[in-house]
């Protein structure tokens, strides 16, 4: 800065020492309920340092699922989280990058229809449509299928959007060059577009996971049957009943194992992730 | 912006868009329209008949006082969780951008919740607020606060409102930084030449210069606020106690899924498109703007 102060500085870091602590609080909390039993739990008020069941409740939750909630192993339900996120992430990115090329690198009849058609969906949050959106997808029989939880959250304005502004600041001289020598649209893209995109593929993607593996009302709405459950649905179901009833130690537990995934991406990719979320709200 | 240089094929461009066309015809379209289409029609309590009655929905949700409430709750829900929501990060981006050492600790280790879903979220934040075994009611109960949000309804608001704005710092946080990051080194050495001390500094150089990033997270914030913390609500609250935490988006996702009223959930949910439409068009006149200066 400007001038050095010391107490200025020690005030900054005091400051920010306070609100890295006030932001991990809750987790730690979480993390030590996740390491106690049940007695330790209910015990007002519960101790702040990790127990001795660690293993017990973490087996416990990803091979039987809760006792009193419900039953489903959270180990199935991390893997249909999983195959959601991964799928919802690839799936926009290749659905969008190619429609993105298509709209920047040709002049067809309807391609400013098109364009418009998913610049439209920017406004139709799955939020606002979720009654007929779920009708659509029973008439399609997509129910409790991995068809169902990925399908309807893979059309996206935002990488389409990404991808094309991104398309359009790579130098006109390489598509001519190409054409020159001869290649078509496809060898251009695959030796050309889809290199020079990397990073922006990269960034998406990280957003993505992380959107996709946090679903929430959608999986909520069309998954019934336990062994379609994502994890964040299935510790929604392990609350079962009041205060005091439900199994803390093992809700504590699912609730680590569903938010150390994205967590752990954005931590470990964090250059990725900054980019990816600067560059989306452009 | 147009390329110069553009490829010719009489097919290749509509099979390359076709998947996104085929998957937002099916799934935003053909459901948007559905929305339309039902919230102006009234159906019998079985579900078996239905009949068209116009307007008569919309009307029936200005008239009913529960709708209207609902309005209010989202409206300061989504005020405390965009106002508490940009203060805070503002502070702590603030403080990292004037600390020498140390920045990208802070940094990663603010960023993390950006990754929590907002049940997740909730879920954390009701542990630490239960009324009977709660860590923080403990305390609460200590200085004398008689805390169950389960009862009262202010407690209840003030729950899903820290869950949502812990949940959105990092996000509020990182765009600060950037924005801070942005400005000119020179600019705040000249005003400090002049004398200016560091508050004097921050209201009269940095925040004006931040208002842009501002005014886009006020926008971002308030459609979080109002979409995405249906998982927050849901996880704790459930629009309770009474209805005092039910805002727009739940009461939708209640009157069409739990009590089964099609065309009262339609109607909500058509007025629902019209605010998104308009927050986007705001947010999209004000990147334009943002581009142009």
């Amino acid at each position: 800065m400007v001038e050095h102060r010391p107490v200025r500085d020690f005030v900054a870091h005091l400051i920010l020492i306070v609100g890295v602590i006030a932001v991990a609080f809750p987790l730690w909390v979480t993390f030590v309920a996740s390491t106690r039993t049940f007695e330790e739990i209910v015990s007002v008020p519960m101790p702040l340092t990790v127990g001795s069941h660690l293993q017990d409740n973490y087996e416990q939750v990803l091979t039987a699922g809760s006792e009193r909630g419900s039953k489903a192993p959270v180990g199935r339900m991390l893997v249909n989280s999983l195959i959601m996120a991964l799928s919802i992430a690839l799936g926009k990115i290749f659905i969008s990058i190619l429609s993105a090329f298509a709209i920047v690198y040709f002049r067809f009849p309807l391609r400013n229809f098109f364009f418009w058609m998913i610049f439209v969906t920017l406004m139709l949050p799955i939020e606002v449509r979720i009654i007929p959106t779920f009708k659509v997808a029973s008439d399609l029989g997509l129910l409790d299928s991995y068809a169902g939880l990925i399908l309807p959250a893979i059309a996206s304005a935002t990488a389409t959007f990404l991808f094309r502004q991104f398309f359009l600041t790579i130098p006109d001289e390489l598509a001519e060059a190409a054409r020159i020598d001869g290649a078509g649209p496809m060898r251009f893209f695959f030796d050309v577009v889809l290199p020079l995109s990397k990073t922006h593929i990269a960034a998406l993607f990280v957003i993505l996971f992380i959107y996709g593996w946090n679903q929430y009302l959608w999986p909520l709405l069309i998954t019934a049957q336990e062994s379609m459950y994502t994890v964040v649905i299935g510790i929604k179901r392990m609350i079962a009943g009041g205060d005091a009833s439900n199994e803390w130690q093992l809700i504590m537990a699912t609730a680590m194992l569903a938010l150390l995934p994205p967590a752990a991406v954005v931590m470990l990719m964090q250059k990725w992730f900054v980019k990816g979320l600067v560059e989306t709200e452009k | 912006m147009e390329k110069r240089v553009v490829f010719r094929s009489a097919w290749l461009p509509y099979v390359l868009v076709a998947p996104q066309i085929a998957i937002t015809v099916i799934f935003f379209f053909w459901p948007a329209a559905q929305a339309v289409y039902y919230s102006f029609l009234l159906q019998d309590a079985f579900g078996l008949k239905s009949q068209f009655v116009w307007f008569q929905n919309f009307v029936d949700l200005l008239r009913d006082t529960n709708y209207l409430s609902s309005f209010r709750t989202t409206a300061v829900f989504s005020f405390l969780v965009a106002a508490s929501g940009i203060a805070i990060s503002l502070l702590l981006a603030t403080m990292a951008n004037a600390v020498v050492r140390g920045a990208l600790v802070y940094k990663t280790l603010l960023i993390w919740p950006y990754a929590v879903a907002p049940a997740i979220a909730g879920i954390l934040w009701a542990f630490l607020f239960a009324p009977s075994i709660g860590i923080v009611t403990y305390y609460l109960k200590w200085i004398g606060l008689d805390w169950n949000w389960m009862m009262h309804s202010p407690q209840a608001m003030l729950l899903v409102v820290v869950a949502s704005t812990w949940k959105q710092i990092s996000y509020n946080f990182l765009f600060f930084l950037a924005g801070l990051q942005s400005i000119p080194k020179s600019l705040i050495e000249a005003a400090a030449i002049d004398g200016a001390g560091p508050f004097r500094r921050f209201w009269t150089i940095v925040f004006p210069l931040l208002s842009p990033t501002t005014f886009f997270l006020l926008v971002i914030n308030i459609v979080y606020a109002f979409f995405d913390t249906f998982g927050v609500i849901d996880a704790t609250t459930q629009g309770g106690p009474g209805n005092a935490t039910e805002i727009l988006v739940y009461k939708v996702y209640y009157d069409g899924v739990k009590a089964a009223d099609l065309g009262g959930s339609s109607a909500q949910s058509v007025i629902l498109m019209f605010i998104v439409i308009s927050l986007t068009v705001v947010q999209f006149r004000f990147v334009e703007r943002k581009v142009q200066y």
